[in-house]
């Protein structure tokens, strides 16, 4: 029964993806309560691009990933503030440039179609053990900062301005999120690709959401569930001989469904 | 006394419209200010200025004698904003949490050690009578029980100063008598300087020491006595507000 876990690619990707569960989950409870759920879809949009442009330039496709979504947030961040768009017209404008320009350079390059197509659909079963590693460390980070600025985090999301009175530095913390976001839309993009990251930042935490009395036990649910989510999915996969992306997000849809019925019935 | 807060020459302009026209006022320790003002008079905005909320067009505010930008204390000062029971009802935070953001949100050389923040916690919410609500999540609480959490979380540092702004809005008549009090004595035995911005003048007439009433400019600033016998009161009255007569 337990055979999954004696292959090398089972355990880097189990690895990889339950690091990289946990990082989602615990911001994603910031970015649904700040009203920023969108914002996981549209910078995974502008990773296409960074990944065409990856894989055009030969370097390791995540870099380039990464530092056009860190790029794209702050910039999105800036003319939200700025230019007084609204928070979703921002991230539209910018997630279907992001998108249209990754169009534009696969038609240009047509020899890496294949492994963009791994891409947009999540292939962590087929992750390299320099990929695990990067991932690894990045999550540990994104975590590291998520708890160590867990109450001006927590403070800023319920109230801005009293934070702001209180001497909360919210437009570093703001920024710092926006970062966050970004490096995890990167990850959540090897584990289940382009198309379906924006279901990890969101689904797990919208999970914990409908059960928490407190801040903590919403990002310790959503945490299990992300777990929960990326283990069972795996397995689901490997015996059942389907796409990991799609089992992940259809698991954590299902605690999600389940979190929300229990809700319904305890209000009822 | 000592003077807390010093608003030097402020102005404010919103577009083409003049919010606050060159306003001077200090603010001494142990006062229990009462700024008030018809709606739309600029108090909220001067509050704001006050705090680092918004940069005046004019003039500057010195807060402990020191300019804003150089003023690090944050914990200093307490502040609870209009609105702040507008909360999303479901917001996954407990009663506990929300005073806890209050401490352990300042900067480190400002925190306490971990077990002095829980004490502090703990005394914030008892002077608030809401020690037994702690684990509840806040949005299961009444407008009335909101306000005291936030009160709670604006005193959880021991501030010197507190400052308020229509705390009682859409709370009713009773509640607000005893949340008065509730201040009163915060401001008496805990000597913690309370401002509090309102335009309902009958209320907090027992409990106000100064007044500094406000009309775009500063009409009356002084004591709270000298103002029910002042021209600015007769206005004030005049333009609609109501007085409740309380003893002293």
């Amino acid at each position: 029964m337990m055979e999954f876990l004696s292959y090398g690619f089972f355990q880097r990707a189990l690895f990889a993806g339950v690091f990289v569960a946990v990082a989602c989950a615990l911001l994603g409870v910031f970015l649904i309560l700040r009203r920023d759920s969108m914002i996981g879809h549209g910078l995974a949009h502008v990773t296409f691009a960074g990944v065409a442009i990856g894989l055009m330039l030969q370097i390791v496709p995540l870099f380039t990933a990464l530092i056009l979504a860190v790029l794209t947030g702050l910039i999105i961040m800036k003319v939200k503030e700025k230019a007084g768009l609204y928070g979703d017209t921002a991230i539209a404008i910018f997630s279907s440039t992001g998108f249209a320009v990754g169009i534009l350079l696969v038609s240009l390059s047509q020899d890496f179609s294949v492994d963009l197509f791994a891409y947009l659909f999540g292939d962590i079963l087929a992750i390299e053990t320099f990929e695990v590693w990067l991932s690894v460390a990045l999550a540990l980070a994104v975590v590291f900062v998520v708890l160590r600025y867990y109450h001006p985090f927590m403070f800023l999301t319920f109230d801005r301005e009293s934070a702001m009175a209180s001497g909360v530095k919210v437009k570093r913390l703001d920024m710092l999120l926006t970062i966050l976001t970004a490096i995890t839309v990167v990850l959540g993009m090897k584990v289940v690709g382009i198309l379906l990251v924006a279901a990890l930042l969101v689904i797990p935490a919208a999970a914990g959401l409908q059960l928490a009395a407190s801040f903590k036990l919403a990002m310790a649910i959503s945490a299990v569930v992300a777990l929960f989510s990326v283990i069972g999915g795996l397995f689901l996969s490997f015996y059942g001989d389907l796409p990991a992306s799609a089992t992940i997000v259809l698991l954590a849809f299902s605690a999600f469904f389940l979190f929300y019925i229990i809700k319904g019935q305890k209000r009822g | 006394m000592e003077s807390l807060v010093s608003v030097e020459g402020v102005s404010f302009r919103f577009g083409h419209h003049q919010v606050l026209n060159d306003i001077v006022l200090s603010i001494y320790s142990g006062d229990f200010l009462g700024i008030l003002g018809p709606n739309g008079s600029g108090k909220t905005t001067l509050l704001k200025i006050i705090l680092g909320l918004l940069k005046p067009s004019q003039g500057r505010v010195l807060l402990m004698q020191k300019s804003q930008h150089d003023f690090t204390e944050w914990g200093k000062i307490g502040y609870v904003p209009q609105n702040a029971t507008h909360i999303d009802p479901y917001f996954p935070v407990s009663v506990q949490e929300v005073v806890a953001m209050g401490i352990k949100s300042l900067a480190p050389s400002e925190r306490v050690a971990k077990a002095g923040e829980a004490q502090a916690i703990q005394e914030a919410l008892k002077h608030v009578g809401m020690e037994s609500h702690r684990t509840r999540r806040i949005g299961q609480l009444s407008g009335g029980q909101q306000q005291r959490v936030f009160i709670a979380r604006a005193i959880v540092n021991r501030p010197r100063i507190l400052f308020l702004d229509e705390p009682t809005t859409g709370v009713d008549a009773q509640t607000q008598e005893q949340f008065y009090d509730m201040l009163a004595r915060i401001n008496q035995d805990e000597k913690i300087t309370i401002v509090l911005v309102t335009h309902e003048i009958g209320i907090i007439n027992k409990h106000i020491t100064k007044v500094a009433c406000l009309n775009q400019s500063l009409i009356y600033h002084g004591s709270h006595g000298e103002f029910c016998s002042s021209q600015a009161f007769k206005e004030l009255l005049e333009g609609g507000h109501h007085l409740v007569s309380h003893r002293h």
